[in-house]
């Protein structure tokens, strides 16, 4: 089949994208500046088509809480919104973390806080990495840089909450959401069957028949003993994530005398502005970690060895750079450089931080 | 090849559309492309800008700190754009409602009427083509006009497609701007 190449803005993307994989359903709520999958996935209207479920909630708490029950149901099924409403959802990603169930939450993160501004932010690092909602739990957090990672972490994101049964969750900025670039569009594939699910997820509330085990979905365990042993279950697949689910992405790493650390569309202005600093004769090399969580801390530790400094760019007061110190175990010294509230640093702006802050 | 554009002018001129179409005659000239805007929550009025960015490589930032082609569509965005023209670049100004030139050096300067080129053709929404149009004549890098025709088609939507007679004719305009 020939490869079907088009124009998006990342938002789109990850519309058509979940219509692509065989995404089941699809509840939102409209915010800035994320708005157009929602109605992308209206234009579309895939529910002739493959049968997937849009539907526009009431509120993002009500959102959340259609993708728990879907969830529960083993659907793939999905939400997103902006910043303010990831805030709202936070109770119901909790739930469906210690659930254990499957689900994909995209952010396209606005300058905050409060209600802030519509503009390009990643100053939900934290939230997104260190839970956001209350009690033990992690997301599987992945940081696109381009507007075909948005289309492939649909996918990826979809595949990890599954074979997990942990909720995954796209961390992208209004840059990526916002941008048109070139994208490779996936085949479309079927939706699961009602059979496919019942087969892939024993766990989910799919009916009782046959008189087999009632499954019981719930977050609620009021016995302390038994929530202790849901939490250690828990903690195990975590740990199995942080083995083997660490991505990054390294770029003239080995051959530099300082490095930048730099995720999502932030990571793409380093790399200009680390061709920048070559011309000047500073060699720069970067590391963009894919997955947030789990944070690839062993690839910072082996990139910064060697390295007179590392520059943490993010467009937040500096979130990141704990991962990063922690990961070097403050070897080396550790700079941030950062915009906020929805400015965004031009490559010269990063090249002038890295120089005064390392006087290279 | 490697074009780092800004278009920049009043919400409503069309600047985001004109950039837009920019970026898919660039995909079907088989280029890379990005497409970044910049513009606050108003719909109509407030100031617009769009990074095109065309090239034969893999493009890394969006974001660029110097253009190679400047479009100014009003004073507040000639005042902020036209120093970033790098050396050797374009400016092109429509000249209506400009009271002031920034000083730029080492740059080709196009002052344009785009906007009585436009009334002469009958229809103001043709605007930006009328722009686009200069622009294409301006830039070195040439692209072809049936790659440009495919770019609208590719971006209008199907009952907008009657249209493109009228665009292609605005954009001719345009280019005849800069022969003068």
């Amino acid at each position: 089949m020939k490869e079907e190449v088009t124009l998006m803005k990342g938002n789109e993307a990850v519309a058509i994208a979940a219509i692509r994989y065989g995404c089941d359903g699809y509840f939102g709520y409209p915010i800035t500046p994320q708005s157009e999958v929602l109605e992308t996935l209206e234009a579309e209207m895939p529910w002739e088509t493959t049968g997937m479920v849009v539907l526009q909630a009431e509120s993002e708490v009500a959102a959340i809480n259609m993708v728990y029950g879907g969830a529960a149901t083993g659907k793939a099924v999905m939400t997103s919104s902006s910043s303010p409403g990831i805030s709202l959802k936070q109770e119901g990603i909790s739930y469906i973390a210690a659930a254990m169930l499957p689900a994909l939450i995209l952010n396209v993160m606005r300058g905050g806080p409060g209600l802030g501004t519509i503009q390009p932010s990643q100053a939900d690092y934290f939230q997104a990495t260190k839970g956001g909602g209350h009690g033990d739990y992690h997301l599987i957090v992945l940081a696109p840089a381009s507007v075909q990672e948005m289309v492939d972490f649909v996918g990826l994101g979809f595949d990890l909450s599954f074979k997990y049964l942990t909720p995954a969750m796209i961390l992208a900025d209004g840059i990526v959401g916002q941008m048109m670039e070139k994208v490779v569009l996936p085949p479309q594939r079927p939706r699961r069957t009602d059979e496919e699910v019942k087969a892939q997820c024993p766990w989910a509330a799919t009916g009782r028949t046959g008189m087999r085990e009632r499954n019981v979905v719930t977050s609620l365990e009021m016995d302390p003993a038994r929530m202790e042993v849901n939490n250690h279950k828990l903690q195990a697949v975590y740990k199995e994530i942080e083995k083997n689910e660490c991505r990054w992405e390294e770029k003239n790493v080995e051959d530099a005398d300082y490095l930048i650390v730099a995720f999502g569309s932030v990571a793409r202005i380093c790399e200009k502005a680390a061709e920048i600093a070559a011309e000047k004769g500073i060699k720069v090399g970067l590391l963009r970690p894919i997955t947030l969580w789990p944070f690839p801390k062993d690839a910072v530790e082996k990139a910064a060895q060697g390295k007179k400094g590392i520059l943490v760019v993010e467009l937040n007061a500096g979130q990141m750079i704990e991962d990063v110190r922690l990961a070097t175990h403050d070897r080396l010294p550790v700079e941030h450089f950062g915009r906020l509230g929805g400015i965004i640093p031009s490559p010269s702006e990063i090249v002038d931080a890295l120089e005064e802050k390392f006087k290279a | 090849m490697k074009e780092e554009i800004i278009i920049a002018g009043f919400g409503g001129q069309g600047v985001l559309s004109m950039g837009k179409i920019l970026a898919y005659s660039g995909l079907m000239d088989d280029k890379e492309v990005t497409w970044f805007p910049a513009y606050g929550p108003e719909q109509r009025g407030g100031t617009a800008n769009v990074t095109v960015i065309l090239s034969d490589e893999k493009i890394s930032s969006p974001i660029v700190d110097a253009y190679d082609v400047v479009i100014a569509l009003n004073q507040q965005s000639l005042d902020k754009f036209a120093p970033k023209v790098k050396k050797g670049g374009i400016l092109i100004y429509d000249t209506n409602g400009i009271h002031k030139v920034p000083e730029v050096e080492d740059a080709s300067i196009y002052p344009i009427d785009a906007m009585t080129a436009t009334l002469e053709i009958g229809n103001p929404k043709a605007y930006n083509m009328v722009v686009l149009g200069a622009l294409l004549e301006a830039m070195p890098y040439k692209l072809p006009k049936e790659n440009v025709v495919k770019g609208l088609k590719k971006s209008l939507p199907e009952r907008y497609h009657h249209l493109i007679p009228l665009n292609e004719q605005a954009i001719e305009k345009g280019g005849e701007l800069l022969k003068k």
